[in-house]
């Protein structure tokens, strides 16, 4: 049916858009959603191996990769908050008090 | 049986279970109007047919002759994805709720629910989940105040009674050791004592029940939950901006919904199509489905009883109440029962 | 069939990850998101792990994405501005190129190693199936083997619970 190859590279091509997310946007809020689509592509690769091993630690660890990710984006987006209400803005480069 | 056959028969059940469900939307809505006005001591629509009986009907005409005004200055794609997902979302959990048990009709021998998997009840959950992106996008796409306030208060409410929700529903797993909709109806066969049927709001789901209630009338924002559509308070909330055809969407939306709650609690509390069954065998088949429906019904009925009744809860107080006394009590329901089944 | 739909749904997949990189908006990007998500679910479905799949609908595209929508509706982020120090040609050139060098190193790793001989969902999975992947299954190895990381992720939740609170509560 179906390659477990296939769910690879299907895999990879979402990492890759998520790290070009992480490089080329701007704006914070989507940067982390490039993160989230990360762990996303991670998952994926996860699940399919555990297919094909037949070893349902892979399901497992899928939850334990959606919890830090919910955790994560929590605390993220808090931190977020916080920034925006003393820098006025969502842009990273503009949060550049400290460069030289 | 054949794919041919699967697919001829799922569709059969797709087209009653639409037909059913739209028809039962639309007077519910007459019967809100007509049990509300009778706790009101009047009569309720009583003109357009024999007690009012075309009514729907006349409010169906009408919303598809209003004019659909569009506001010029809202997000336009979101603005018309809003209230399809709302609808969608609604209608598609009748397909996994089990309404009798299997029957055969000639050579075809087929449950009476269109999707039985095995995690029938996670699909209801996930679904609901995907029903708040229709109410917080609504909001946010008509960029105007009243429809963001109404909306962000709307949606705050209907993600923190979902876990009350969730957490409600655990203690009937426990009890029925799968998550199939229909596995958990068949737990619940037999009595006790020969009368008193076997159904989980009697065998200790007492609280569970009474949480799930309460988690539902805020989940589908009916009073007394019903603070981000009041109009008295924000215009009309999140669907302020909306005329015609996709504010009926939203209406049906949530009485849609409120079928899908009741459905949920007539099968996981009490005990879905079970109940005496006799007669010839054309009416053993029936009876179930009456059964059902019969339990449908009460529950439509107690939250049109209860919306007659009683004021509406403070947003503060709507929130405190689902995080610090629901939530509690369903993690209390939880460790109390699984103790009670780790011990049998 | 199973080959049908992981054509279909990975294709929504990747279009929507793009879509996610070329809107401006970022509500927009949160919706690509959130049908990564969905298609991904659905990928799940085919691949036999279907209360995995519940999990991810339920908890990843019905409140972590919730939670990211929320904050872009709160802050009222408006749509992105390119500063004039970013290279166009750099990011024409490179994304693409990022994405698919990185395709078709795992396509050469995968040919290499042998993955392509075994095909997921043929009967071998199908076949006696009812154990895997079904909650019961997953909840067996999740609370005896995989019991003393579940209590860490339960004390690890509570700390971003009191972090978020903490760090987005106004100073008064």
């Amino acid at each position: 049916m179906v390659p477990l190859s296939y769910y690879l590279v299907l895999s990879a091509v979402l990492f890759a858009c998520g790290v070009t997310g992480f490089l080329i946007k701007r704006n914070i809020i989507t940067i982390f959603m490039s993160i989230e689509l990360m762990l996303n592509a991670v998952n994926l690769t996860f699940v399919a191996f555990a297919a094909e091993l037949r070893a349902l630690s892979g399901n497992v660890f899928v939850f334990f990769v959606m919890v830090v990710a919910a955790a994560e984006a929590a605390v993220g987006l808090a931190i977020i908050i916080s920034v925006f209400r003393t820098r006025e803005t969502l842009n990273v480069d503009r949060v550049n008090l400290l460069k030289l | 049986m054949t794919i041919g056959t699967y697919i001829l028969v799922s569709i059969i059940k797709i087209v009653i279970a639409m037909l059913v469900l739209l028809t039962g939307v639309a007077y519910t809505t007459l019967a809100e109007r007509k049990v509300v006005a009778h706790i009101q001591n009047r009569w309720g629509p009583s003109r357009v047919g024999p007690f009012g009986v075309w009514q729907p009907l006349a409010d169906g005409l009408k919303f598809i002759f209003k004019e659909d005004v569009t506001p010029p200055f809202v997000y336009r794609p979101l603005y018309l994805l809003a209230p399809v997902l709302s609808l969608t979302m609604a209608l598609t959990a009748i397909a996994v709720i089990p309404v009798g048990p299997w029957v055969s009709v000639g050579s075809v021998h087929t449950p009476l629910q269109i999707a039985d998997v095995n995690i029938g009840l996670l699909v209801i959950l996930g679904l609901t989940s995907i029903g708040v992106y229709g109410v917080a996008l609504a909001g946010w796409s008509s960029n105007s105040k009243y429809s963001m306030l109404g909306s962000l208060r709307a949606s705050a409410q209907m993600v923190s009674y979902e876990i009350a929700l969730g957490l409600s529903l655990v203690g009937v797993l426990i009890y029925s050791g799968s998550f199939s909709l229909r596995d958990i109806v068949m737990a619940q066969s037999g009595t006790f004592l020969g009368f008193i049927p076997k159904w989980n709001i009697f065998t200790g789901q007492f609280i569970a029940f009474f949480i799930y209630i309460m988690a539902a009338y805020a989940e589908t924002n009916r009073i007394p939950f019903d603070l981000p559509e009041a109009e008295t308070e924000l215009v009309a909330g999140y669907h302020t901006e909306y005329s015609s055809m996709k504010f009926a969407m939203f209406f049906m939306a949530e009485y849609a919904n409120m079928f899908t709650v009741a459905c949920l609690a007539s099968v996981l509390f009490l005990g879905g199509w079970l109940g005496p069954v006799f007669g010839p065998p054309l009416l053993q088949a029936v009876l179930p489905v009456v059964w059902f429906v019969l339990k449908v019904l009460a529950f439509i009925f107690i939250y049109i009883w209860v919306r007659g009744t009683l004021p509406r809860f403070r947003y503060d107080q709507l929130m405190a109440f689902g995080w610090k006394f629901l939530f509690p009590l369903a993690i209390a329901n939880i460790m109390v029962t699984a103790l009670v089944v780790a011990l049998r | 069939m199973h080959l049908v739909l992981f054509l279909i749904f990975g294709a929504v997949c990747v279009g929507a990850a793009i879509n996610l990189l070329v809107q401006k908006h970022p509500i927009n990007s949160a919706l690509s998101l959130i049908v990564v998500m969905g298609s991904l679910a659905v990928l799940y479905l085919l691949l036999g792990a279907e209360f995995v799949a519940a999990v991810q609908v339920i908890v990843y595209a019905g409140a972590v994405m919730v939670l990211f929508v929320f904050v872009i509706m709160l802050l009222n982020a408006g749509e992105e501005e390119v500063l004039p120090h970013s290279s166009r040609v750099a990011i024409v050139l490179g994304v693409p190129g990022l994405i698919l060098g990185l395709a078709v190193g795992i396509w050469v790793v995968a040919r290499y190693a042998g993955f392509d001989r075994i095909a997921i969902g043929g009967p071998r999975v199908l076949s006696g199936s009812e154990g895997f992947g079904n909650p019961s299954s997953v909840a067996k190895l999740l609370f005896r083997d995989y019991l003393l990381p579940f209590e860490v992720t339960s004390v690890l939740v509570l700390i971003a619970i009191l972090g978020a609170v903490v760090l987005a509560r106004r100073e008064e």
